[in-house]
């Protein structure tokens, strides 16, 4: 052996054992899987796709979907394009997301420290509240509620009238107003007026930092809300009707009409989310040492203002990151609305329009790219949220 | 944490080893596997439907059991796969069954955008409505604005759509649901005023009702519904087997063979029966089966009217009468093509 | 002697408290009447379990119909005021418990069912000898064994095809297998996220965050319409298969976000220290850091668990038998329809999924105090 080889050698497991080189091989490998991966799958995908005789690509969005969609926001007919099915879906879906997570958190909070109230019935109540709904299934417990509420509900004839209100089997309904065009301006009077309000709620907190009083926060909101919208209402001479429902031959017509399907996945998907933000609350709560709210004892701030002013404020920084994958599971378990039949996103179009048009590819990754978006634009938001509620080390 | 890893390799592998092989000739395929897989039903009393035993009845489950006894001369070598709407078509073209025998509407648009081909005919059906007796409604004009459950993703739900906007009814209380049982359940639960499907369907839910007697199906059928097994295009063989096992089913019925008499019309001399008994000639071969196919199909499981007898006709629960299902020698539109 | 020198010649046994601040009166002093609040708070509570309790009992118990000695199947339960119908229940327990197994084959699921259990017991129980023995025979042995008794086919046992495999049985294959291919696929992804090669790194990232992204329903649907468009052509996995695999890929991304909380928690010393006594990475990953990260996200590896039991329930969606699709088709039998069918059905469905998760859970929470070794924070 000479000492030439001895040298290559020891140079080739010099670079071999080199943690910079071998960091390349293993990726430069995946990378290699990955892509060579991604190339079967899709050359599989061309073949099969080639053999099965099918149509592809985009061009179906625009033509006629030719069904109904039983619960919309947007305006849609039967020949509206897949294009309008796809944005009905995504309004649906939002709807639900938005009302579901303002309710469940409400719920949540209250639940969480219902789960540390020193009254004995209330904290084994929120407990075994939490145990039961986190311990199911969320698509049994919207069939149980659906299912619960079509029963208990009267039907159409026997339905429960209260002025214009009507509750019955086909959902709840309610008087829309129509407005005139002249509202436009109360609209525009009664956003500014808020925006007027929104900088008084600064000015005046941060009068009563500086000062240690206490200033009017609310009152004075809702009067700068209030009264130059009302002013505004009357001198622009608005009128406005209701459109309200009436019993006409099978069902109500008229107004807006909140289905049992809304309703029970509303429910479901509330109750479901709250019992998991209650038991995030009461770590938060937990988390934030006893000497805090000793201290706010001793420095006379009221019972009730102590959580709300001192623990509530504190605990929000372990609260906020586990609140926010609720807050998107919420929007990712509305999806179960399929199952109950309300025309969410992929009831509607991973369902209904894939049947129709046959178009699995396209509707299935258009389907996934929305709740990929509404992940991505939620979680930036709660992170910006996440700094702003930091602990803020002095 | 290797330990995990094997095992995870040892399942995937064995539930791997469970998965079935589709290629050009399904013919081969199948008869090496030993079964015919079938796409059926989720559960439609009279077409497809698991018995107390959980053993797979009705018109179109005997359709496949035609096809296995055609070859393997084993009417139970068959695997039924119940499907839901929204899955039937993909698992068809993904090759998880041989042929979909799933109340399925021949249409344009399947046989050419789908990539499907339809062998037949098993069933000529319409699209009804049934509602409740105490809402007195007498015709589907009257149903304007009515609460509709229909099935989404099918055929029924264009068509009611069609129907409603063609007589200025409004149809913005429609509501669809994935799965049949649930669109049954929300119409029983008083959720819809009427539920549409075809005609037949619709008989066959109803003897699910508590009082059947408080329903009733409207006299409008507003749609064609040829109800037919399909499989995927590209296959002639295949399709040529699933098409003449169908007209073998019905010619059988024509010529008057039925599982009781086909034994002593192996001796007769009427030349269509012999052909189609295989007794003269061989139409088995260019198929890939044996001479004796159809003998095989009545001996087994009988000819289509027995079929129809013992699932849907007047003396079952759902009391269909053959009406446009009868041959077309008694007024039906049956036709069966002839095996020469 | 005088009277008035008075010395205590014994111990005076001592009085009982006020009878105010002990006992049951302190327990309700302190527990239900601590303030006004808290005492109207406690008057409405009870006024709630007053009006829950009775109609509760009534429909479980009371007016529970709980045999069916005459063979009327659901007509048992068509009266006036009837409670839970739990005769449906009996009647379907077979397809409730073993979906549609052939009858002369159910043994084999029963055999299964004794053979896990034989080997869970040593496994879970922290004091029962030949732990690791069952632990080695659970996950190499068993699943081979437990695919032999489900699918048939070898040693004489008749094939039972996967679509006949259903009812709480197939819930449980879907969750085991779940759990136990999820677990470490997600420790690999972690493992990944935290590597410092940055398309490693960018591959975990991505791959976990699209999978949490996306509901579950969409990867099902997705699992059985989509998968078989990507494999080769001629080979199409099972249905149940391509489920399960849908199923595993999506947990092993919200297991790979628990892993790595728990990879965080680790103080960068135990790095250094094993560095400095000379192991290697793999050694210091195995042996140093994965042991103590997974004690610390005990409660979140249970609660990815629960959660993918629960998730199984949704493989209804795409046409399998699980536990709540059998129990909801019972109650559309038309031999078992009552008013009261569906609601009995949801109980016992929603009971038989509660024991499971709040078994976990519990366990859980046993596990993490025995493990407590003081390192907690």
């Amino acid at each position: 052996m000479t000492a030439g080889v001895q040298t290559r050698r020891e140079q080739a497991s010099a670079i071999i054992n080199d943690p910079k080189f071998r960091g390349l091989v293993y990726q430069a490998l995946l990378l290699v899987a990955v892509v060579a991966l991604f190339w079967w799958l899709g050359n599989n995908a061309a073949t099969n796709l080639a053999r099965q005789n099918k149509a592809t690509g985009f061009s179906f969005l625009n033509s006629a979907a030719g069904f109904e969609i039983g619960f919309t926001l947007l305006p849609y007919d039967r020949a509206s394009s897949y294009m309008q099915v796809f944005l009905v879906g995504i309004t649906n879906t939002l709807l639900v997301a938005v009302i579901g997570i303002a309710i469940a958190t409400v719920l949540g909070f209250v639940m969480g420290v219902a789960r540390l109230s020193k009254n004995f019935l209330i904290r084994t109540g929120a407990t075994i509240y939490i145990e039961v709904v986190r311990n199911t299934p969320l698509l049994l417990q919207l069939f149980f509620w659906y299912f619960l509420s079509l029963n208990a509900l009267p039907s159409v004839r026997q339905s429960i009238v209260f002025g214009d209100f009507v509750l019955n089997q086909r959902g709840f309904s309610f008087p829309m107003p129509i407005l005139d065009d002249s509202f436009v301006w109360v609209a525009v009077i009664g956003v500014l007026a808020l925006l007027a309000g929104f900088f008084w709620r600064r000015f005046a907190l941060r009068r009563s930092e500086e000062s240690g009083n206490r200033y009017p926060v609310w009152l004075p909101v809702m009067g700068i809300f209030i009264v130059p919208t009302a002013v505004a209402f009357v001198l622009s001479g608005t009128e406005v009707t209701f459109d309200a429902p009436a019993l006409q031959g099978f069902n109500y017509r008229g107004g807006f009409t909140a289905p049992p399907e809304l309703t029970a996945l509303m429910m479901g998907l509330v109750i479901y989310t709250a019992a998991f933000i209650a038991e995030i609350v009461r770590a938060g709560i937990q988390s934030v040492s006893y000497g805090q709210t000793e201290a706010a004892a001793a420095l006379g701030i009221k019972e009730g203002d102590r959580l709300r002013l001192v623990i509530i404020p504190q605990a929000m920084r372990v609260i906020v990151p586990p609140l926010t994958s609720q807050y998107l599971n919420l929007t990712k378990n509305s999806s179960l609305g399929a199952a109950i039949g309300f025309p969410e996103l992929v009831s509607v179009f991973a369902g209904t329009a894939l049947n129709q048009s046959g178009r699995a590819v396209e509707i299935i990754g258009m389907t996934m790219l929305v709740y990929l978006v509404i992940s991505l634009v939620t979680s930036v938001f709660m992170n910006w949220y996440n700094a702003r509620v930091a602990l803020v080390q002095r | 944490m290797k330990k995990h890893l094997f095992s995870v390799a040892v399942a995937t592998s064995v539930l791997m080893a469970g998965t079935s092989v589709a290629q050009a000739d399904l013919l081969d395929d199948v008869m090496e596997r030993g079964y015919v897989q079938c796409g059926v039903t989720e559960g439609l009393p009279g077409f497809s439907n698991p018995d107390d035993n959980n053993e797979w009845t009705g018109l179109e489950v005997d359709y496949c059991r035609a096809l296995a006894a055609a070859i393997f001369d084993d009417p139970d070598a068959v695997r039924y796969t119940p499907l839901t709407t929204a899955v039937r078509f993909e698992s068809l073209s993904n090759g998880n069954v041989d042929v979909l025998s799933r109340t399925t509407t021949w249409t344009m648009s399947r046989d050419t955008d789908l990539g499907l081909s339809f062998a037949g005919v098993t069933y000529y059906d319409g699209q009804g409505f049934i509602v409740r007796s105490a809402d007195g409604v007498t015709s589907a004009l009257e149903l304007d604005g009515a609460a509709v459950c229909i099935q989404s993703g099918t055929t029924t739900e264009l068509n009611a759509t069609d129907y409603f906007a063609a007589n200025g009814m409004d149809a913005s209380n429609f509501l669809t649901f994935a799965s049949r049982p649930e669109t049954v359940q929300a119409y029983i639960e008083g959720r819809c005023d009427t539920y549409t499907t075809d005609a037949s369907g619709i008989a066959g839910d109803r003897t699910k009702f508590d009082v059947p007697g408080d329903h009733i199906i409207l006299p409008e059928i507003i749609s064609k519904e040829p109800l037919g097994p399909a499989v995927r295009s590209g296959d002639t063989r295949w399709f040529n087997i699933t098409r003449w096992v169908l007209n073998a089913w019905l010619g059988a019925e024509e010529l008057g063979v039925t599982s009781a008499n086909v034994d002593e019309m192996l001796e007769s001399e009427n030349p269509e029966i012999r052909r189609l008994l295989g007794v003269e000639g061989d139409f088995g071969a260019p198929i890939g089966l044996s001479a004796d196919w159809a003998y095989n199909i009545v001996k087994q499981v009988g000819n289509y009217g027995e079929s129809y007898e013992a699932n849907v006709g007047p003396s079952t629960p759902l009391g269909l009468d053959r009406g446009l299902n009868a041959l077309w020698t008694n007024g039906g539109l049956h036709y069966p093509m002839p095996i020469r | 002697m005088s009277d008035l020198l008075f010395v205590r010649d014994h111990i005076q046994p001592p009085l009982p408290a006020p009878h105010r601040t002990s006992g049951v009166v302190l327990w309700l002093r302190t527990n239900l009447f601590s303030s006004v609040p808290s005492t109207i708070v406690t008057i409405l509570a009870v006024l709630f379990l007053y009006w829950i309790i009775p109609p509760l009992y009534g429909f479980l118990i009371g007016d529970a119909v709980f045999s069916d000695p005459e063979g009327l199947r659901g007509e048992a339960c068509r009266f006036e005021g009837v409670g839970a119908c739990w005769v449906m229940i009996q009647g379907r327990w077979n397809t409730i418990i073993y979906g549609f197994f052939p009858n002369s084959e159910l043994w084999r699921i029963n055999l299964m069912f004794v053979i896990a259990i034989v080997l869970l017991v040593p496994m879970l129980v922290p004091k029962a000898p030949f732990g690791r023995t069952a632990a080695l025979l659970f996950f190499l042995v068993f699943p081979v064994v437990a695919f032999i008794l489900m699918s048939g086919g070898i040693l004489g046992l008749r094939q039972v095809p996967t679509a006949q495999w259903g009812g709480l049985t197939l819930t449980l294959i879907i969750s085991v297998i779940g759990i136990t291919v999820s677990m470490p696929l997600g420790i690999f992804l972690a493992l990944g996220r935290q590597s410092k090669l940055p398309i490693i790194k960018g591959f975990c990232v991505g791959f976990i965050e699209v999978w949490r992204a996306v509901p579950l329903i969409t990867v099902l649907f997705m699992a059985s319409v989509m998968f078989p468009l990507f494999t080769p052509q001629g080979v199409t996995p099972d249905t149940l298969l391509r489920a399960i695999i849908g199923i595993v890929l999506f947990e092993s991304a919200y297991m790979a976000e628990v892993v790595r909380g728990g990879l965080q928690a680790i103080p960068r010393g135990q790095f250094e220290a094993s560095s400095a006594l000379g192991l290697s990475k793999v050694k210091t990953m195995v042996f140093v850091v994965l042991p103590q990260a997974l004690k610390h996200v005990i409660p979140g590896i249970v609660n990815t668990f629960i959660a993918l039991f629960k998730d199984t329930s949704l493989v209804t969606i795409i046409g399998l038998f699980e536990l709540l699709n059998t129990v909801r088709s019972a109650a559309r039998d038309v031999n078992w329809s009552s008013p009261t069918s569906d609601i009995t059905g949801y109980v016992f469905a929603g009971f038989m999924f509660w024991i499971f998760c709040f078994g976990m859970s519990r366990y859980s929470i046993y596990m993490e105090g025995r493990l407590h070794t003081g390192h907690k924070r």
